[in-house]
């Protein structure tokens, strides 16, 4: 009696699982990876062909529009401040106490040799927002069972035009992203994992970001902390602020 | 005329010090005038291979195209209407669409500049024809520099990369068709070189074009374009070789400087031992003034027989390396220079290095010879 009914409720739960639709499921993404304001302090690993270097920041952000980053080490990198307000840039470096803007276009150039160009770095849209979902199928990655979700751009300027997620069933994070060109032509990878709850929601704390088309082991992004909807000063906000 | 025939028979019998002096003052000579002709020539073959590969009779941009700033292409581009449509049906101009994009290389990332040029083209020398769309696979030309610095081949595959005209990425293979040889740098470096109707499709951006390479001189103004002449666009080549002159005339002066020290020296010595001579001549009735006009001519006649001598070994050598040319090598240095120079000698290159040669050194036997108007004609008689 007890098997039937433990495999009635197992069935019950996998079922609600499968009856969830690809939308839910990407709004349940979105609701884990998504807000409206946050503040991260990060290290950036990027491992080039013969040595790696990692930069440690602070970055505040609200929604998709501003940006805030502060480079704490190293000491070169010390004090090099970048604001972005909506497609704009402006980088302050301390060494010479000039602040420089950078056009639109340059948003999508490698931040400081990595894996991710500036863009990749805040561009923060829900992919609700962006995408239209369908499930591919199940995987079983590590013992742990996904689903295969394939994205497609519903919007004209979306950057990537399709995009596959393996998303874990219990977190409903992905643990792998792949990133693909509007020719089909997979163009950036990345893994997601040790993922922890935080305010409620579940978030990846390491990720690895790989161009595939380029060698190397890609660029490592670990969250040292992380804070969520907080009372970001608007001042920061400003290019008065880049100078402080 | 007494003067010069005085000149010609002294010049004749101080020998070995005429020779040396006429020598270092020939070569001089030769040297300026075959330094500006490849100088001029390096001009001349710079300007004809920058019209020919790349600027035509001038060029209408795109009112936010700017050459030097690669992030301006992107919103540089606009949409060809009926009347530019005709130009281009009556080849009196080439569209051209020009993109950032990416590509990689054996795993490397590189950015590069895209340009979409019609396969069908003959106004510039790029060989284009072998840029029609083949079993799916685009073709695509690159200049020598741009296939040393990517190690590419011809058939070689690499992955291009670029964003679409709504900012969305997209990629495919091109194959390398043609590795074709040029000299304006510009054409070269960086540049990858597709069809321009396969451009327009990759990037969402129908009938458009950045800019209008124009084979018309005549045609200067077209409405929503920025018209650069010629002038303007080979202003740089212009500049780069005028700072070329001037850098080369440091070292001519010095050789220059050189020949008549060794002419000012010879007319110090002469006015010391000649001073008997200048007495005579004083006595036999000359005026001061006709005695130094005498002196001086001998000096400036040294220029006249350096220049005779130049010729006389310089015109075959000219001649020469005129039909051979000078190889410079291999060596990119990121400029349009051609490995084989050949000088262009114009008449008046020619007459100013004359002009030149001969003012200077008939100013410097001047200097000298007149001392000889505060000479006593007694003391002079004497020797002393």
């Amino acid at each position: 009696m007890k098997y039937i009914i433990s495999t009635s409720i197992a069935l019950i739960i996998v079922s609600a699982i499968l009856a969830q639709s690809p939308a839910e499921i990407m709004q349940r993404i979105d609701d884990n990876m998504s807000a409206d304001n946050r503040v991260i302090e990060s290290s950036m690993t990027i491992h080039g062909r013969r040595n790696s270097r990692t930069i440690t920041s602070i970055s505040y952000s609200v929604g998709n529009e501003k940006s805030f980053t502060e480079y704490l080490s190293p000491a070169r990198e010390k004090g090099t401040k970048m604001l972005k307000l909506d497609d704009r840039l402006w980088t302050y470096y301390p060494a010479n106490d000039r602040t420089v803007q950078i056009s639109g276009h340059m948003l999508r150039q490698s931040v400081m040799g990595s894996d991710l160009s500036y863009e990749d770095m805040m561009d923060d849209r829900k992919l609700t927002d962006v995408y239209s979902a369908e499930i591919e199928g199940d995987e079983q990655v590590e013992g742990r069972q996904m689903i295969i979700l394939k994205l497609t751009a519903k919007v004209d300027d979306a950057a990537y035009y399709s995009r596959k997620l393996w998303v874990d069933k219990e977190y409903y994070l992905p643990v792998k992203e792949e990133l693909y060109a509007k020719s089909g032509q997979l163009l950036k990878r990345t893994i997601l994992s040790d993922f922890k709850k935080i305010e409620g929601r579940w978030y990846p704390m390491k990720l690895n970001f790989k161009d595939v088309l380029k060698q190397g082991k890609g660029t490592d992004w670990e969250i040292i902390s992380i804070k969520f909807n907080t009372d970001i000063p608007e001042y920061l906000f400003s290019k008065a602020a880049l100078k402080q | 005329m007494l003067a010069l025939k005085l000149a010609y028979k002294n010049i004749l019998g101080a020998g070995l010090r005429t020779l040396l002096n006429v020598s270092v003052l020939s070569l001089a000579f030769v040297l300026i005038v075959f330094y500006n002709a490849m100088i001029d020539g390096w001009n001349r073959q710079g300007k004809i291979d920058t019209q020919e590969w790349e600027i035509g009779e001038g060029q209408f941009w795109h009112p936010d195209y700017n050459k030097f700033d690669i992030y301006s292409y992107r919103e540089a581009n606009q949409e060809i209407d009926a009347n530019v449509q005709q130009l281009i049906d009556q080849n009196e101009v080439l569209p051209v669409l020009i993109q950032q994009a990416t590509i990689y290389p054996q795993g490397r990332m590189q950015s590069i500049v895209l340009r979409g040029i019609p396969a069908d083209q003959q106004l510039l020398k790029l060989p284009t024809k072998g840029l029609n769309m083949q079993e799916g696979i685009c073709p695509a030309i690159i200049g020598k520099r741009m296939a040393k610095s990517t190690k590419l081949k011809t058939n070689d595959k690499v992955l291009l990369r670029w964003r679409d005209i709504n900012g969305t990425y997209d990629a495919i293979e091109l194959r390398i068709d043609t590795i074709f040889k040029c000299d304006v740098a510009d054409v070269d470096n960086g540049q990858i070189y597709i069809d321009y109707h396969v451009m327009q499709k990759l990037m969402g951006m129908k009938n458009c074009a950045t800019l209008l390479v124009s084979s018309n001189s005549e045609l200067k103004d077209l409405d929503g374009w920025n018209y650069r002449s010629t002038d303007v666009l080979l202003k740089d080549l212009n500049d780069l070789t005028n700072s070329e002159k001037i850098s080369g005339m440091v070292i001519q002066s010095i050789l220059l400087m050189i020949a008549l020290l060794a002419i000012f020296d010879t007319q110090v010595l002469s006015i010391f031992r000649r001073k008997r001579e200048i007495g005579t001549y004083i006595a036999l009735g000359l005026t001061r003034k006709q005695v130094v006009g005498i002196f001086t001519v001998e000096g400036g006649f040294h220029s006249i027989l350096a220049a005779i001598v130049g010729a006389i070994y310089g015109i075959p050598l000219f001649i020469w390396i005129n039909q051979t040319g000078l190889s410079i090598g291999e060596a990119d240095m990121g400029i349009t220079v051609a490995e084989v120079i050949y000088p262009f000698y114009s008449l008046q290159l020619i007459l100013i290095s004359i002009v030149l040669v001969v003012l200077s050194s008939t100013i410097v036997s001047y200097i000298p010879a007149h001392k000889i108007v505060k000479m006593k004609p007694t003391d002079a008689l004497k020797g002393k």
